[in-house]
């Protein structure tokens, strides 16, 4: 029995170890390039990143993404795994709220509760509609767009809920702040 | 075996108490006076440890005694003595309820056991030596193979089987009946009972058993409860409930350095109440009591069971395997109708019928004269005296009545009458042969009526079923039970009276050795058999049934193979005892539901006392509002402890069973004990807390 | 009001996949014959003939549970090697030197029991081919044989003979026809979606802030998909199904979800066609749904609710701490539910910054460990408190218990006793004994009832072979490895053994012919009665360590 049984994890493991996730690459590879190879970011022929990872856009004049962890280190993935019972993280997130709505000069009151949270993975590139509508403000005033045009960016890179039903309305930092590269903000 | 059946209702429900000198009250005065000392005199931690629950129970109370004479025993403690104190004396009435519980089961065997006791005195035997002499010696010398003469008057000194002679035996001393029985060398009613008394003749008895293994010797044992062995389903629940009590244990044991790490120091009075209060003591206590008064329960039906196993093995009975004669129906035929033939008129045949019977002291022809006498039969008293009876005989098959006048009355088989006739050159009615047809058809037996040389017309004799059997049958099949009819009749016959009864089944023409083919057949099909039996033949289907219940009226051989004996022979008790060991089954479950269902008071009771202190936001959870978390810990272990003997009844009487569907069951014990196990503890232990906060300020 | 719908429609998915795979198991391991034959039995005869295994021979319980002990060993002994030599094999573009035997040990142990409770992050610490040599093979793997040993349960309790089947057989047939196929096709629908799957190096940008970042890349949707159907749970990187590239979208999310669901509830289904009773399947089903949902609700309405204090101070929104922005509270909440349920232990949220009623919800799921439950240790485990609902109820129509007209008697409920002891066993255990060292308590991050609930969680998820995390505690210390890495072997393989020999005795039993006498296990009373057992038997033991924890840090922050 024992002969069978090491026969037989010997055969399985080249069997899913290597053929399995070396086929599914070649399919991988030859169907979907771009996604399979990480949604690469390209700015004159230079990756500059990753579309669905989160980068330090720490500017005034530029769409912040959600508070991170490891601060936007992507080989660090991972959230800050606070007790969200305790006060001193409470402090801490009102202090962020506080700063936000300063920065808004106090146009912003409710401050949405995912621009003032680290994320999960640390890498999150979403923000809510309402997180980034709450940064337009300050980035009108840093940009000297208005805000009814920083508004409408919003609303054109806005992705609804997946068939109706799944996830969240969400908008991407990336593709935010390509559309201020566009219109000339460095 | 065949009379006493005749008037006996087949009524289960009633359980007619025959044991005459078991008290009648289950719970007695003197009863609970006895109970109530042997509760303590069972505090012996060899007798503690066979209950698993009750044990932890026992230890935590040592424990916290120690507590009681040194609060500061286990590391100091803000907890002063007299809360451990109260714990303390709630421990020991917890245990001692138990141990109370199970005394007044035992109790109740024991007075059972006492007055058999009595009929086993010493007594001289008279043992025949080789040469024929013969030697009084004590009973208590006898051993297995003597032989021993017992006359008229005496008692017989062990059991035995009749080597030589008849003898009508007294036997009421085992089985509360007082009409004797007939005992004879050789055939199926030769053993005899140690203890008995012969009332007359003179018997030659071989002995069977030595000193301390008669019958006698058994049934007291059995019925004290001193051999009983758990039953296998008592052992499967025994695990189940250690398992639970193992992992309280760990549960209460790993709470001591989670709540350190938080800052919370627990006292160990308040440890062992949280643990006493969570294991499943309830059914702890109450199970031993539960299996010795399921015995009882069987005893009383003057059925001795020999293991607790044989009596749960009767809950699980799927396929009855029943006899036909003498338990389906009373096995003697009995005149149901008569029919006339030839153009003969329907009274005087009735008037013959009745004539033809005066002189016959069968059971059949007594049930023709009452017949007869019922249909308006008219006689002359003067005609009838100085008649004489013609016995029936093997060579002639007719029987009757001759009068001094001449003429002849008989009755008898229809071919004999029919040659008796022809021989003479008479005439046979044309119609006969189709009425006899008719009868033989419904599973009767015809008897020809022949007035001098003139045949009147047939009676016709019916096996009747007995009285109620039917109903029963039916509330059998509603609890999925099938019952199987075995016969010597033929096929046609076996259909008729299977039908009359409400049998599922039936296997005509069968010889005894039948018995054990069906029987394993059915329990290839994974089904649980029981069947009746008294014959030697009938053993090895006995011994194969899942429930074999011999009759005390049939061989030694038919008893040890069986594994319930019934002291009053009726093949119909087979039925109660099913419904014996379904109450014990139900009775187990139902107060381990509840026993399991109260905890979840409990915690709610215990758990915002133990840590409100040092989380006050706990007392959210505190939704009995509990008055101090003192006073709730007390209430949940007092009423822990109380509930113990308010169940006592339930456990000895059994939990109320009227046979029905499984699911309708199934449904009302959920309902009763499951539902009930959550709600009542939330009153009980509210109810307690307002007594001691209210009464004594705890 | 468009979140009810949603669960609603994630049940009605859930269910469909249900029927489909469940019958598609039905015919794999209860018939010779099976669809698409043709193409699967050529492969599985190879394997055979390479292994000298033969394909007609079943066993008895001991020998399928001493075949399935040792092949598992074999293979965790091949993970290690790899996982110890990753430094001088190929496939490691990113330069990742050898693991230490400590974690090594933990993390092969982990991935044999089917937890995945992971000591270290995949980015940093394993090359491409150790992803796919010591973790993506013993995800097929473990899976595989927690599917066998529910089959062999079943056909313990239903068949007629004491033979329970053929351990290498069993697997090899999981393997090819199921696990293999299914994996293939959801990693291409996952890549589509955005999930990584290359064996290219990691990439080193300059943000478009100047800063440097290094994306981390492999062989991602060939393990996402396993990670899920295997209910492994075992993330890539440290972020888990947190992490972008392993769960890119809201689509991936729901397929990642529906995966985990797929063979738990798919096994349901087939005891079902087994028993030819379906409604025995629904009433199961409906029963451990009730369950799920409650458990939903009470994370999903917790997590809604937020924090008291931060509301306060017009922060709106619920609790977003941990959580990613494309998946929201729903979604969140919904995953953290599949997952502990069918004790995956992958996360698309953190747990640790749940709220404290919120993160009740995967410890007492794994607690109870029978809510759908992994890929067939969750059936087992809801087979044993049938088992257990039937032995406490039956005896209450007056008979013997009985289950599938078998009847239950001292073996069985001895092994029955092995099974439902060791879970609270090695859970209370060492977490008390963590809390009484020292050494352990400086791993806790948060200290208080949160820090509690760290370690307990911690037990919590090897006992239930879920692997998920408070993670806040490092657990990277000796204790913890060890300890951990005991309770995981000891969480899978004594109930595992239990239950075959449950299975085994259970057997050779004759079942009753025709049910009328019974205890009806297919009614929705009996599923009623179900619900009531579990929640009973399972939760007592537990009641007082979440009172201490998560149940009492909520009433602190809601009443404080």
């Amino acid at each position: 029995m024992f002969l069978k049984a090491l026969r037989l994890s010997l055969v399985l493991w080249v069997l899913i170890g290597l053929v399995y996730p070396l086929v599914t690459n070649v399919f991988a590879q030859v169907l979907f390039p771009y996604q399979a190879n990480g949604s690469l970011l390209e700015e004159d022929g230079v990756v500059r990143g990753s579309l669905r990872i989160a980068q330090p856009y720490t500017g005034d004049q530029w769409f912040h993404p959600r508070p991170s962890a490891s601060n936007y280190d992507a080989l660090d993935s991972g959230g800050t795994n606070a007790d969200v019972a305790r006060a001193d993280y409470q402090a801490e997130i009102i202090a962020r709220a506080d700063a936000v709505r300063d920065e808004s000069s106090g146009i912003v009151q409710a401050v949405p509760n995912d621009l003032v949270t680290a994320s999960g993975s640390g890498l999150d590139a979403d923000l809510s509609v309402p997180a980034a509508l709450a940064q337009v403000p300050r980035i009108a005033r840093a940009t000297g767009l208005s805000e009814e045009e920083l508004s409408a960016i919003v609303a054109r890179h806005t992705v609804g809920r997946e068939l109706f039903l799944f996830g969240e309305e969400r908008v991407n930092v990336h593709e935010l702040n390509q559309a201020l590269r566009e219109r000339g903000v460095r | 075996m065949s009379d006493q059946y005749h008037h006996q209702k087949i009524d289960g429900q009633k359980l007619t108490n025959k044991a005459k000198n078991v008290p009648n009250n289950p719970l007695s005065a003197a009863l609970i006076r006895t109970a109530l000392k042997d509760a303590w005199l069972k505090l012996d931690p060899r007798k503690m440890i066979t209950s698993p629950v009750m044990f932890i129970v026992y230890v935590g109370m040592i424990v916290v005694f120690l507590l009681v004479i040194d609060p500061n025993l286990f590391g100091s403690t803000k907890v002063g003595r007299d809360y451990n104190l109260a714990v303390f004396l709630v421990l020991l009435a917890t245990v001692v309820f138990a141990n109370f519980a199970e005394a007044v089961a035992e109790g109740r065997g024991r007075a059972q056991a006492a007055s058999l006791r009595k009929t086993k005195t010493e007594t001289m035997a008279h043992l025949v030596l080789k040469d024929g002499t013969i030697k009084a010696v004590p009973s208590s010398t006898l051993k297995k193979g003597d032989i021993v003469r017992v006359r008229e008057g005496e008692l017989i000194p062990a059991d035995g089987e009749i080597i030589e002679g008849l003898a009508s035996i007294d036997e009421s001393a085992i089985t509360g009946e007082s009409a004797p029985v007939i005992k004879e060398a050789g055939g199926d009613f030769s053993s005899v009972t140690g203890g008995t008394r012969v009332i007359s003749d003179e018997i030659l008895v071989q002995v069977t058993a030595g000193q301390g293994e008669s019958f006698l010797d058994k049934m007291i044992a059995l019925v004290e409860g001193a051999v009983r062995e758990k039953s296998p389903n008592e052992i499967a629940l025994t695990t189940l409930l250690a398992v639970l009590s193992l992992i309280f244990l760990v549960v209460v044991t790993t709470l001591v350095p989670i709540s350190r790490y938080l800052g919370v120091a627990i006292d160990i009075a308040t440890l062992i109440a949280l643990l006493v209060s969570l294991i499943p003591t309830t059914i702890g206590a109450l199970l031993s009591a539960i299996g010795i008064a399921g015995m009882d329960r069987v005893t009383q039906f003057n059925v001795l069971a020999m293991s607790g196993k044989a009596v749960e093995a009767s809950g699980d009975i799927d396929t009855l395997v029943l006899d036909k004669t003498g338990t389906i129906t009373y096995g003697n035929r009995m005149a149901y109708e008569f029919i006339p033939v030839g153009g003969a008129q329907q009274k005087d045949l009735i008037d013959a019928a009745y004539l033809a019977s005066l002189y016959d002291e069968t059971p059949e022809g007594r049930s023709i004269v009452d017949l007869a006498r019922k249909k308006g039969a008219h006689i002359d008293e003067a005609y009838v005296s100085g008649a004489e009876g013609i016995d029936f005989s093997a060579e002639t098959r007719t029987s009757g009545t001759r009068f001094q006048d001449g003429t002849v009355y008989l009755k008898g088989a229809v071919d004999a009458i029919v040659n008796k006739l022809t021989a003479n050159g008479k005439r046979v009615p044309g119609d006969l042969q189709a009425s006899t047809e008719r009868i033989a058809k419904e599973g009767g037996t015809p008897l020809a009526v022949l007035k001098g040389e003139t045949l009147l017309g047939l009676i016709y004799l019916k096996d009747t079923v007995k009285e109620g059997l039917k109903e029963r049958f039916a509330e059998l099949r509603a609890m999925g039970i099938r019952t199987i009819m075995l016969t010597g009749d033929n096929p046609l016959t076996a259909a008729t009276i299977a039908q009359e009864a409400g049998v599922d089944d039936y296997v005509a023409e069968a010889k005894p050795e039948d018995k054990i083919c069906v029987i394993k057949e059915e329990q290839a099909r994974g089904r649980r058999v029981a069947m009746t039996g008294d014959g030697t033949n009938d053993a090895p289907a006995l011994a194969q049934a899942d429930v074999g219940l011999a009759m005390n009226s049939g061989t030694m051989a038919a008893k040890e193979a069986a594994n319930m004996i019934d002291l009053d022979s009726d093949p119909t008790k087979l039925l109660s005892v099913i419904g014996i060991g379904k109450q014990l089954l139900m009775t187990r479950g139902a107060l381990t539901t509840f026993s399991i269902a109260n905890d979840i008071a409990k915690y709610f009771a215990i758990i915002p006392a133990m840590f409100m202190l040092a989380m006050p936001e706990l007392k959210m959870l505190n939704i009995m509002q509990l008055a101090t978390p003192q006073s709730a810990i007390l209430s949940a272990l007092i009423f822990n402890a109380l509930i113990i003997p308010a169940l006592i009844p339930i456990a000895i009487r059994g939990v109320r069973y009227r046979p029905t569907s499984p699911d309708r069951l199934l449904a009302r014990n959920v309902a009763i004990y499951g539902v009930g196990g959550i709600i009542i503890p939330f009153v009980g232990i509210k109810l307690i807390d307002l007594i001691l906060h209210g009464l004594f300020g705890v | 009001m468009i979140d009810l719908l949603m669960i609603i429609v994630f049940v009605l998915l859930v269910t469909v996949f249900m029927i489909a795979i469940g019958t598609y198991m039905y015919r794999i391991f209860f018939f010779t014959e099976a669809p698409f034959d043709r193409l699967f039995l050529p492969v599985e005869r190879v394997i055979y003939r390479l292994s000298d295994i033969d394909e007609d021979a079943s066993m008895n319980w001991k020998t399928y549970a001493a075949s399935l002990v040792v092949t598992n060993f074999i293979m965790m002994a091949l993970m290690y090697l790899v996982l110890r030599l990753q430094a001088y094999l190929p496939l490691n573009p990113a330069g990742i030197p050898n693991m230490p035997p400590a974690l090594a040990y933990n993390t092969a142990t982990s991935f044999i029991t089917n937890t995945n409770w992971q000591a270290y992050s995949g980015e940093v610490a394993m090359s491409y081919l150790a992803q796919m040599l010591s973790i993506i093979y013993p995800m097929f793997t473990s899976a595989a044989t927690g599917i066998v040993a529910a089959v062999a349960m079943v056909r313990g309790l239903t068949g007629k003979s004491p033979l329970i089947g053929n351990f290498f057989v069993d697997l090899v047939r999981t393997i090819i026809r199921l696990l293999l196929p299914l994996s293939f096709l959801v990693a291409l629908i996952l890549v589509a979606e955005g999930a990584v799957m290359t064996l290219k190096p990691y990439v080193a940008v300059t943000t478009f802030d100047g800063t440097v970042q290094t994306i981390p890349r492999g062989p991602v949707a060939a393990y996402e998909s396993i990670k899920h159907i295997g209910t492994n749970g075992g993330g890539f990187f440290g972020a888990n199904a947190a992490h972008p590239f392993e769960n890119p979208s809201p689509i991936t999310n729901l397929i990642h979800m529906l995966s985990m669901m797929l063979i738990p509830s798919s096994l349901i289904y087939m005891l079902g066609l087994v028993l030819k009773k379906k409604k025995q399947a629904w009433v199961l089903a409906g029963a451990v749904w009730f369950i799920f949902l409650s458990m939903f609700a009470t994370v999903y309405i917790s997590e809604r609710l937020g924090v008291p204090a931060l509301t306060a101070a017009g922060i709106t929104g619920g609790n977003m701490e941990g959580k990613e922005v494309r998946f929201g509270i729903a979604a969140s909440s919904l995953f953290t539910t599949v997952t502990t349920a069918a004790t995956t232990g992958s996360v698309n949220n953190m747990h640790e910054s749940l709220t404290p009623l919120g993160g009740f919800v995967p410890i007492a799921q794994m607690m109870l460990n029978n809510v759908f439950g992994g890929v067939g240790a969750g059936l087992m485990n809801i087979l044993l408190y049938v088992l257990l609902a039937v032995f406490l109820t039956g005896l209450m129509i007056g008979r013997t218990p009985e289950i599938f007209g078998k009847k239950i008697e001292t073996h069985e409920m001895k092994m029955m006793a092995i099974a439902l002891l060791t879970h609270p066993f090695i859970i209370l255990v060492p977490t008390a004994l963590a809390l009484a060292l020292p050494g352990p308590v400086q791993s806790i991050l948060n200290p208080g009832s949160h820090g509690l609930s760290e370690v307990l969680y911690a037990y919590d998820s090897g006992a239930a072979n879920n692997g998920s995390a408070f993670a806040g505690l490092d657990a990277d210390t000796v204790f913890y490895n060890t300890t951990i890495g005991t309770v995981m072997m000891l969480g899978r393989f004594i109930s595992i053994i239990a239950l075959l020999s449950l299975a085994g005795s259970m057997g050779g039993k004759v079942a009753t012919e025709g049910n009328v006498v019974s205890l009806r296990t297919d009614t929705p009373f009996f599923g009623a009665i179900y619900v009531v057992v579990v929640l009973i038997i399972g939760a007592l033991a537990f009641f007082p360590v979440l009172a201490l924890g998560p149940i009492g840090e909520q009433l602190v922050m809601w009443f404080h």
